[in-house]
């Protein structure tokens, strides 16, 4: 801890605000909600110093369809809610994936279904995030398990959804977005940028949806002098609805192979204490937290036990794990949660060491020390 | 391993300024170059639901953010005293408001009509909150006053610097007169933690 390092006290919806306007955020168009208030809060102030615009939407089906006009517009556009917010998005969602809108949506998770417990703390979004849309389409969930992460996820949120021109979702617990820590953020010449690729050809020959080498169409805003067609319909690489089989299998195949070249980038996974480990947690979010903290216990206890901790929830990181099934005997999944991610655990490790998982959805987190009995219960 | 870790919890209800009291003592942490995490917990009402802040103080890295035993306990309700009096730890500091409580769950707590004091004293209870922080900073040493003064300056409206300044005096007096005329065991307590 050098002394001349400058901490602050940092909430994380502060530090999504923090990082949205880090990498270029220039709109957000919202609805508040507990618990994501404070990002529309913050950003409501700081966007229009900065020359940005923020609007509040009449509901949330409006905020999504704000930020995808936004982005097509020309600008780096975010939205943030909670779980029945997120459930309005859904529809618009699926728009901006088929017509590879960047846009990024900040989700603070609450416990659900419906109106929910407005202010506690659930995981409870995992597979809405994945699928809550209809349709097949692939997606990127980030989730920060740490104030840090919250700025420097928002970043790279930002950063993947102008590379890849898809929708990307940061996935946070009400923990996480309410917790303040003592941090330093990094300055912002430190911070990576990345813009969408725009056409250079003549506006004549551009085709808004033919793919370049990197899997990716460059993206024209509206008003550059490109004129082109978007449609919520199944298109060719013009932009015009199509349903010729092989034009529509492109369109869709096209989809996931530009996020299937990128899967190594967009999958953020870190490993602590994984060299000898016998035993790992599987944790992402808060979990994180209490995984860490039970960690020390176990160790101390004599326990080979380590952590994989998920950054990226979809596309699901599968070879953090696969890497690491040879040495394991057990996995243990904590989640606020009946057991989302516990899923893709199973079908990843297909029988090869015992997945336990611990689960709860009270809206109150999962203790170290429940941890570390299950963990001390199975390898004993 | 969780040495030098000292976890505390202010519990009440909405409106009575305890997030933002969480938030100054936080900060006050950061000055006095401790690491530190605050969370909260309070129910969809605007004010009046159960409210409560919790802030973890360490020299090391804290990983779980939330309080399980908690090393000192300020409660502004009835209800949560007699829901956390049970998560203090052997030796804590129990703080209790006696404006708000009438059953005090333990012979074991530092007795202070913090609210009806400060009422008397500023006309109003606003600065509560200021004047709870003044009585910790004094009973617990948890964080220094030059510290706490400093934090508190940078959260409160411009302006009201001098009347918080006054309220964290008289807060550290309130806590002297009362340990002062105490039970032996609390002061006992607190000594043996300074």
């Amino acid at each position: 801890m050098s002394k001349k390092t400058s901490y602050q006290l940092m909430q994380g919806n502060e530090a999504v605000a923090a990082g949205a306007l880090a990498a270029g955020v220039d709109f957000f168009a919202g609805y508040p909600i507990t618990p994501s208030t404070e990002i529309a809060e913050i950003l409501a102030d700081r966007l229009p110093e900065n020359g940005g615009k923020f609007i509040q939407m009449e509901d949330e089906i409006g905020s999504i369809a704000a930020i995808i006009g936004a982005a097509i517009g020309g600008r780096k556009a975010l939205t943030a809610t909670s779980g029945p917010g997120f459930s309005l998005m859904q529809e618009n969602l699926g728009f901006a994936c088929l017509a590879e809108i960047p846009i990024v949506i900040v989700n603070v998770m609450r416990a659900g279904p419906s109106t929910g417990l407005p202010t506690s703390p659930s995981q409870g979004d995992v597979m809405q995030a994945r699928w809550g849309t209809h349709g097949d389409h692939p997606i990127i969930v980030l989730t920060p398990s740490s104030v840090e992460e919250a700025f420097s996820y928002t970043v790279k949120a930002v950063n993947f959804s102008e590379k890849y021109r898809n929708p990307v979702i940061v996935l946070m617990d009400e923990v996480i977005g309410h917790m303040r820590a003592r941090v330093s953020l990094p300055p912002a010449a430190m911070i990576e940028r990345i813009n969408r690729v725009r056409p250079n050809m003549p506006p004549e020959w551009y085709q808004p949806y033919e793919r370049s080498a990197s899997g990716v169409a460059p993206m024209a805003s509206f008003g550059d002098g490109y004129r082109y067609h978007i449609t919520g319909l199944v298109h060719d690489t013009k932009g015009f609805p199509t349903a010729n089989p092989n034009e529509a299998r492109d369109n869709i195949r096209g989809l996931f192979a530009k996020i299937e070249r990128g899967f190594r980038e967009v999958c953020l996974v870190d490993y602590e204490l994984m060299e000898d480990a016998e035993h790992a947690i599987l944790a992402y979010g808060s979990m994180v937290l209490s995984a860490r903290s039970a960690l020390e216990d176990l160790r101390q206890a004599g326990l080979k036990v380590g952590l994989i901790k998920l950054g990226t929830l979809w596309p699901f990181p599968r070879f953090a794990l696969e890497h690491y099934l040879p040495q394991l005997k057990t996995i243990i999944v904590p989640e606020l949660n009946m057991g989302q991610i516990y899923r893709e655990v199973l079908r990843v490790n297909a029988g090869k060491a015992v997945i336990e998982k611990i689960n709860r959805v009270n809206g109150t987190i999962i203790t170290p020390d429940e941890i570390v009995k299950t963990v001390k219960g199975i390898v004993r | 391993m969780k040495q030098n870790r000292t976890e505390i919890r202010l519990a009440g209800s909405g409106g009575q300024g305890l997030i933002t009291a969480g938030i100054i003592l936080a900060e006050a942490a950061i000055l006095d170059e401790k690491n530190v995490v605050q969370s909260q917990s309070y129910g969809p009402e605007a004010r009046g639901g159960a409210s409560r802040a919790e802030i973890i103080i360490a020299d090391g890295p804290i990983f779980f953010p939330k309080a399980t035993w908690v090393d000192i306990l300020l409660t502004m309700s009835q209800k949560a005293s007699d829901q956390y009096s049970f998560d203090l730890k052997a030796g804590g500091i129990f703080i209790v408001d006696t404006t708000y409580v009438n059953q005090i769950p333990t012979s074991n707590a530092l007795a202070i009509p913090i609210s009806a004091r400060t009422r008397e004293k500023f006309g109003k209870e606003i600065f509560s909150n200021i004047v709870a922080l003044g009585v910790i900073c004094e009973a617990t040493k948890v964080v220094s006053i030059k510290a706490l003064q400093a934090a508190v300056s940078a959260r409160v409206p411009s302006g009201t610097e001098k009347m918080n300044m006054e309220a964290l005096a008289f807060g550290k007096n309130l806590a002297r007169e009362a340990i002062k005329n105490n039970n032996g065991v609390i002061a006992e307590a607190i000594e043996a933690d300074s």
